[in-house]
């Protein structure tokens, strides 16, 4: 059974539709490795084992009956942001504990049609508010290939599940990086599609300017495969964009030849490690020699990105988090009168993080400092589209690393906020020009760390960023999991 | 200092959270060191330029107004802490003798 976790999805739909294993079993073989494996790793954070297995029966079902799609009986794991019908929905907080949605998300419908299989809540950073998976306030996940070390955020846990083959696939969600760089960090692929590609209609909003739900999987034809699976136009997303998807894994292994790749100077900075600019230099040789050529860029805004984006991303938090206040679900803590149930509840119910940047965002679009603040940070916005805009008038896509760094040790950033948000530098610009990325591992440091290697697209490029990491991915071959998880 | 101790537990309350002392000095001096790090935008003339609020340029979404079947009232309320019925139920909001 060991070597499903060498099969692709398509791979894997071909066993179960020749009959040679059923999604039974394969739901079973995913749960006995959670079982054995995610003490190490503590990626979950509950199961829904019960639900599993008979929506595992019904796919088998479907598939007799050859009424299946490309998802059906494929094992997910869900990260606990996706508001689920019937399933205990967290955001890994203490006060959205006992929520139960009487709704789907639209992605968990559209995967539900598809007849994917929900392993289980995976753990995340507390309303995906951090760097590191450490702000959950249910455990701390660690990165499969060093257990010491984090496994990147707040998409940690969706990332090492993966990677440690405790599921097929999962969901993560991308506000500043939250896909790429927790993908990046342990050796996985994910795709944070264009803004409005996929519905964030039932995604419990973090930054709803920002926010958007995309694959994280163990390779790119995977990711093509759910990214076609959850996109498209929905009416219950106002911001989602009425525009056809088309089939990505079908036109993977295109050649690139003439491809224009930019390499922008602000991202190749003092304070990268050497090893990951090594790595990344490489695979632009790489694209180089497969036809590729390499054009010099500028993205000069590139070191304003995080100081707008802390601004931008906490005042929309500021806002959105307003809604937990004891009365409707969740957690309430009693209090003399109206106004102090609201503070004890939502005090005891925050962990820090969320409630710095509450406070952080409530400060800068308060009376006095809105100009100063959130406006500007919504002026340098501008100025970061254009900067990427004009870059796109000279490539077609734009390759960085993920991060400036491999992963760090569990514990040595948390008590400095700001080196923390710092170490999201290069997938933050992505997010507050809506662009899609994606973030596939392109080697290994001297600690055996993975290495992620970023590219960034024009709107609603998704196609060629999987068409041109299916070329890096083809010609790497790199190592996908840790030994302790073989 | 960009920020002192009573501004964040006014801004605190602004956003309906009790902080402890420790709470207090401990974001306090954290929240100065973002926000010095966030002046580095001033170094910028933003002079005439639009804010971006949204990344991909939107036009106002409409739908018909007709009457949909979302939720029964039990799903509604469902999740609250307390409740009466089909009601939630709060703390009193308007004074009593």
């Amino acid at each position: 059974m060991e070597e499903l976790l060498q099969k692709s999805i398509a791979e894997t739909r071909g066993l179960l539709k020749s009959g040679e294993i059923t999604s039974v079993e394969l739901t079973r073989f995913y749960l006995d490795r959670i079982k054995k494996y995610d003490g190490l790793t503590r990626c979950y954070i509950r199961l829904t084992e019960k639900m599993a297995l008979e929506k595992a029966a019904e796919a088998d079902k479907r598939i007799r009956a050859h009424s299946d799609g490309e998802l059906t009986g494929i094992p997910f794991g869900m990260k606990d942001i996706l508001c689920t019908k019937g399933v205990e929905t967290t955001c890994a907080s203490q006060i959205l504990k006992g929520f139960v949605p009487p709704y789907d998300a639209t992605v968990i419908k559209k995967l539900d049609e598809s007849g994917y299989i929900h392993l289980g809540r995976i753990n995340m950073d507390e309303f995906a508010m951090g760097s590191s998976t450490e702000n959950s306030s249910f455990q701390v996940t660690k990165n499969p290939w060093d257990l010491s070390r984090i496994p990147g955020g707040s998409s940690g846990g969706s990332a090492a599940a993966v990677v440690a083959g405790l599921c097929a696939a999962a969901l993560g969600t991308d506000t500043g990086g939250s896909i790429r760089q927790p993908a990046g960090l342990c050796g996985a692929v994910g795709l944070k599609p264009t803004y409005g590609r996929v519905s964030r209609y039932g995604l419990v909003a973090f930054a709803s300017s920002l926010d958007q739900i995309g694959p994280i999987a163990k390779n790119v034809a995977d990711c093509a495969v759910v990214l076609k699976a959850i996109a498209g136009h929905d009416p219950m997303d106002s911001t989602s964009i009425p525009q056809p998807v088309p089939d990505y894994a079908g036109a993977l292994g295109k050649e690139i030849r003439g491809l224009r790749i930019g390499m922008p100077k602000e991202y190749f900075i003092e304070g990268m490690e050497q090893e990951v600019k090594t790595a990344v230099e490489g695979s632009i040789k790489t694209f180089e020699g497969l036809g590729a050529a390499i054009v010099p860029i500028s993205l000069p805004h590139t070191e304003f990105a995080v100081a707008a984006y802390y601004i931008i991303c906490t005042a929309e938090a500021s806002s959105n988090l307003a809604r937990y206040d004891g009365v409707k679900y969740g957690m309430r803590v009693d209090g003399k009168d109206i106004i102090d149930m609201y503070k004890q509840t939502r005090s005891r119910g925050f962990g820090k993080e969320v409630k710095r940047r509450i406070i952080l965002g409530t400060y800068v679009l308060s009376s006095g400092y809105y100009d100063a603040y959130y406006r500007k940070a919504g002026q340098v916005r501008t100025l970061i589209r254009r900067d990427f805009d004009k870059a796109f008038e000279q490539c077609d896509v734009i390759v960085t690393p993920v991060s400036p760094t491999t992963a760090f040790k569990i514990g040595e950033k948390t008590e400095d906020p700001l080196t923390m948000y710092l170490s999201d530098i290069f997938t933050i610009p992505v997010n507050l020009a809506g662009l899609p990325a994606i973030s596939l591992p392109c080697g290994f440091d001297d600690k055996g760390l993975p290495i992620g290697l970023q590219i960034i697209g024009k709107p609603l490029d998704e196609m060629l960023l999987l068409q041109t990491a299916f070329l890096l991915e083809t010609e790497k071959k790199l190592k996908k999991r840790p030994d302790m998880f073989a | 200092m960009k920020i002192t101790g009573r501004v964040v537990e006014y801004v605190a309350h602004l956003a309906r959270l009790e902080l402890g002392p420790e709470e207090i000095d401990l974001y306090t001096q954290q929240l100065d060191r973002i926000l010095a790090y966030m002046d580095q935008l001033n170094s910028l003339d933003t002079t005439g330029i639009e804010p971006t609020t949204h990344a991909i340029p939107l036009v106002n979404v409409f739908r018909e107004d007709t009457v949909q079947l979302n939720f029964q009232v039990e799903e509604a309320v469902g999740n609250a802490p307390a409740r009466v019925g089909p009601f939630f139920k709060v703390p009193p909001i308007i004074e009593t003798d």
